[in-house]
């Protein structure tokens, strides 16, 4: 499916999804109350069938945190990208996918490490690289390093 | 008067013990967690992050050029294809076109790195399954390809070659010359590496049918490379999604079904038979021309979100750049594949013995500073 034919797709399959024009991907932002079920929706339909979670990686866009999703399907070799964001910066919080793709645990554990989103319903939401007293989350815009040997 | 009892430790319940992270057999600093049954592992908690730099902060305070240096970092026994997969991100998004002499030289390194990292781990599996002589004929044929490395590059692990553009600088004349010397040597050499361990009975004994891996967990782990491969997971990026040179070459993506320990050692050692046909296909097609395209000192993205994926020695590795527009980076995120190869360990190795799990995460391939990055 090239990727126009896949964005008229999205756009049936994920109601109160946003297009953004990536000319690499079909590209869409989802409504974060709705990621769980919109994920299972991609992985499951016959059209889509997105069963290889690439990669998966938080963003900080100064406003807004979020959530990016490369997802590919092995059986029909297109890709798309879908995004959550939520404004909130105390405390982000999206739905986890570990049970939709398993790779997810792992990226999101990462992802909570280094920019503090956290994600309901993870088995084992702790800290990954940094220590688990560490203070503050170093991919952040805002983060100020005290010992500043890198910038 | 005091009751005699013999204490077993881990007969009734699970006994926690630590295997690294300075264990010769995670290859890297990464600690595994076991829980043990007698000698029976029942789960697998990896302890990641003894080796984490933050490269990727890093990237977002240094230029795309300074970038190059510290994917050398990550995965240093694929250096090469690090480096290309940053290139390539950049060249995307600027739309530069480089030179058929860039292409080409580029896919034989890949494939030249390729070869170099498939003998290592060739080395260290035979090495973790107790045949210490792997070790001794693995480095002695990497020890040519670091030769040509060296004699072109100054350097030896981490080349920093491939920059955006092209190349760094021109190949050394006797480039060439040294390929055609090296592919009917290792040609010769490699039926040895299936004398020594691939009918070993022994070796037989403790790869086959151990961790096995079905189809459907190597997808949604998310499970690249050989490592995938060997559970049928077609995920070849060159045949995906060819980039440099990989589209005008013959060569066959290599797929086992088994999914377990063997199969993953079989999928390697026919990679290197291909890679070697890459290698030949290419090594008297080389173009003359420039080095390099014509660069701007400063390299500036343009606005907007970039994904490249190549085929490194381990699976397929992603850069994601965002970009403002600025000449630094907003977010540089490295897919590394043995992120992702890691973490399938704990379903691979429940209900095996320890000595099981050694074999297993040999078969994945791990190089740890790729995971913490």
């Amino acid at each position: 499916m090239d990727q126009k034919e896949l964005q008229e797709t999205l756009s049936s399959l994920l109601p109160g999804a946003t297009f953004n024009l990536n000319p690499q991907f079909a590209e869409a932002i989802v409504p974060a109350e709705n990621l769980h079920q919109f994920a299972l929706e991609l992985k499951n339909n016959s059209k889509t069938q997105f069963d290889y979670l690439v990669s998966c990686s938080g963003l900080d866009k100064d406003k807004e945190l979020m959530v990016v999703y490369h997802l590919r399907s092995t059986t029909l070799e297109h890709s798309c990208v879908i995004k959550v964001a939520t404004s909130d910066r105390t405390n982000p919080e999206f739905d986890s996918l570990y049970e939709v793709w398993r790779a997810a645990e792992f990226f999101e554990r990462e992802i909570f490490d280094l920019y503090g989103i956290k994600f309901k319903n993870h088995p084992d939401l702790r800290r990954l690289f940094l220590e688990d007293d560490f203070e503050g989350y170093p991919l952040r815009k805002d983060y100020v390093d005290p010992i500043n040997i890198i910038q | 008067m005091l009751e005699k009892r013999e204490i077993i430790l881990g007969e009734n319940e699970p006994y926690i013990i630590n295997m690294g992270p300075q264990h010769p057999s995670t290859h890297g600093v990464l600690r595994f967690e076991l829980s043990l049954l007698g000698e029976t592992v029942q789960k697998v908690v990896p302890h990641c992050g003894y080796i984490h730099r933050g490269i990727e902060r890093m990237c977002e305070f240094n230029t795309y050029q300074q970038i190059i240096h510290l994917t050398d970092r990550m995965d240093y026994l694929s250096a090469h294809q690090n480096n290309e997969a940053v290139s390539l991100c950049v060249e995307k998004a600027l739309g530069i076109e480089v030179p058929e002499r860039v292409k080409v030289i580029r896919t034989i390194l890949s494939e030249l790195g390729r070869l170099a990292s498939h003998q290592l781990w060739w080395c260290a599996f035979g090495m973790d399954l107790g045949a210490l002589t792997t070790f001794f004929y693995g480095l002695r044929d990497r020890e040519r390809i670091l030769d040509i490395f060296e004699e072109s590059f100054g350097s030896r692990l981490l080349h920093s070659y491939i920059c955006p553009g092209g190349l760094m600088n021109d190949v050394h004349p006797n480039f060439q010359k040294r390929i055609k010397e090296f592919i009917p040597y290792f040609r010769k050499k490699l039926p040895e590496y299936d004398k020594l361990l691939t009918g070993n009975v022994i070796f037989h004994e403790r790869s086959k049918g151990v961790g096995i891996m079905s189809l459907e967990d190597a997808i949604s782990y998310g499970v690249t490379g050989p490592s995938g491969r060997g559970s049928g997971f077609a995920c070849d990026i060159r045949k995906l999604q060819p980039y440099s040179a990989y589209d005008r070459v013959d060569f066959k993506e290599i797929l086992y079904n088994e999914g377990d320990t063997f199969a993953r050692y079989k999928v390697r050692l026919d990679e290197m038979w291909e890679s070697l046909k890459i290698l030949e296909q290419l090594v008297d097609q080389i173009p003359d021309g420039d080095f390099t395209a014509k660069m701007r000192p400063v390299i500036k993205l343009p606005e907007g979100e970039y994904f490249q994926s190549v085929e490194t020695a381990r699976g397929e590795l992603g850069v994601y750049i965002v970009s403002k527009g600025d000449k630094f980076p907003v977010r540089v995120k490295f897919r590394s594949p043995n992120f992702s190869n890691l973490f399938v360990i704990d379903k691979l190795a429940r209900g095996h013995k320890i000595a099981d799990l050694v074999a297993i995460s040999g078969s994945l391939d791990l190089v740890i500073p790729d995971i913490d990055r």
